[in-house]
């Protein structure tokens, strides 16, 4: 086989795990996201919860990934319970488990992203909502989270540009997304460097894409810091 | 209860002396793939403030591509790649077989390059950051290049870059789990191989978490505790 053979064999066979690599992206960002949104706003909301998720991050952002998809793969089947319980269907397939862990992950980095962008909303707002006799619900949808997300949205892009890369470990329990793919070419023909550029040329070009989409999100978001044209 | 004091204690069926050692292999490898990103840091932070057009375009490369790209790839192209060129070279000399590269080797090079690439931003942001006045200063009472260095710009650097490399050094605390797919045994691999020989994962795991959390929070403190001792020329407004 030539080298430019080996070069297409390799980037379609790695393009053939694309797809997983999207979806455990896609849905775990998404979800981490809503998560995150939740824990920021309860940290806010009473004492219990405040420590509560305060030990969340604590644990979450103290340990490696690996080590939580691990103890989600492996640890929680250990439990008679959680084996008969009704979401072992889901916790025994390698793909829920490495969601979960990806969204729980995500979850604790940016509900201090999100935090970061609730203590920016500034006072006055607020005070002029709930004078205007908003609900609590009316005022975070209508003004906090709008003014908290834009806030945060350019940190929160770099925890999805992260993301993006630790969908990677999946790998190790199996997936054979991008990254599991680019393993198994290795071992099979010792060419590390070939396949190396191949993937990382996908993962480039995701990433690329991303923080794109982002930058424009950003300039949508923000129409009054765009400068006049003259 | 004493079961699991058993399992995990110093006995002679406890798994207390393996942790313990996995524990240093993990800050051994860490520390050692910190202090390579510091060469790659410093090495970035250079060109990327070169004149020149190359180094500059070189290192823009180099923190482009390392941070787009998973860590695992890295580890990957550093255990494959590297066994293979040095099978080659075992080749040409006559030996034959495979020849694998140590694990704790790999790690330290691929995580080290990886961490390299956040560090050159620490250090060009901490550089940047130091007032001009106070080099033109240095030069206007005659210090020389070192003196300058030792005196002025090292110390100034050295405040500035310091929360950020603490934050590079918690994130090489827990990307050095990734090494364990090289077989070398810090916490994660001594976990992993404690859970599957026992067939108690849950017990493992959970101390896998602990462990890491030891590490992250005393050297979260201790980097705080030198950030404080590095600001005591600060003036406070």
């Amino acid at each position: 086989m030539s080298e430019f053979e080996f070069i297409t064999d390799t980037m379609s066979r790695l393009l053939e795990g694309l797809p997983i690599t999207l979806q455990l992206a896609f849905l775990s960002i998404s979800a981490g996201m809503v998560l995150a949104v939740l824990l920021a706003v309860a940290r806010l909301s009473s004492r219990t919860a405040e420590w509560f998720v305060r030990g969340y991050v604590f644990v979450l952002r103290g340990t490696p990934l690996l080590l939580q998809i691990f103890m989600i793969y492996y640890g929680l089947g250990q439990f008679a319970a959680v084996r008969d319980s009704v979401l072992w269907p889901f916790l025994r397939q390698p793909w829920w488990c490495a969601i979960l862990a990806l969204t729980i992950n995500t979850a604790a980095y940016g509900s201090e992203i999100v935090r970061g962008g609730l203590n920016a909303v500034p006072a006055g707002a607020i005070e002029a909502a709930r004078v205007a006799g908003m609900s609590r619900f009316t005022l975070y949808r209508r003004i906090v989270l709008p003014i908290a997300l834009r806030q945060a949205l350019p940190a929160y892009g770099n925890e999805m540009v992260i993301m993006v890369k630790s969908t990677s470990l999946a790998s190790i329990v199996t997936l054979m997304e991008v990254t599991g793919t680019a393993y198994a070419i290795i071992s099979e023909t010792y060419r590390a460097l070939e396949v190396f550029l191949c993937a990382g040329a996908i993962y480039l070009t995701l990433t690329f894409l991303l923080t794109r989409a982002i930058g424009a999100l950003e300039r949508h978001l923000n129409p009054h810091l765009h400068r006049a044209r003259a | 209860m004493s079961s699991l004091i058993e399992l995990l204690g110093f006995g002679p069926q406890g798994w207390g002396h393996q942790l313990v050692l996995a524990m240093l292999m993990t800050l051994a490898v860490s520390a050692s793939a910190f202090a390579t990103g510091i060469c790659f840091g410093t090495l970035g932070a250079w060109a990327k403030s070169a004149h020149a057009a190359l180094p500059r375009r070189m290192a823009d490369g180099y923190t482009t591509v390392v941070r787009g790209v998973p860590d695992l790839l890295v580890i990957y192209l550093f255990y494959f790649g590297g066994s293979s060129a040095l099978s080659a070279i075992a080749h040409a000399l006559g030996n034959q077989g495979f020849f694998g590269l140590n694990g704790f080797l790999v790690g330290t090079l691929a995580v080290g390059l990886v961490s390299g690439a956040y560090q050159t931003e620490v250090l060009r942001g901490a550089f940047n950051a130091i007032p001009h006045g106070e080099i033109d200063a240095a030069r206007a009472v005659g210090m020389s290049g070192w003196l300058m260095l030792r005196r002025v710009v090292a110390p100034r650097l050295l405040h500035y870059a310091l929360p950020g490399m603490g934050n590079v050094w918690q994130q090489v605390l827990k990307e050095s789990a990734l090494i364990s797919v090289t077989g070398l045994v810090e916490i994660m691999r001594q976990v992993h191989i404690g859970a599957g020989s026992t067939r108690r994962p849950f017990e493992f795991y959970i101390t896998g978490f602990f462990l890491y959390l030891i590490l992250t929070t005393l050297s979260g403190a201790l980097f705080r505790a030198a950030e404080q001792r590095s600001a005591r020329s600060e003036r406070r407004a």
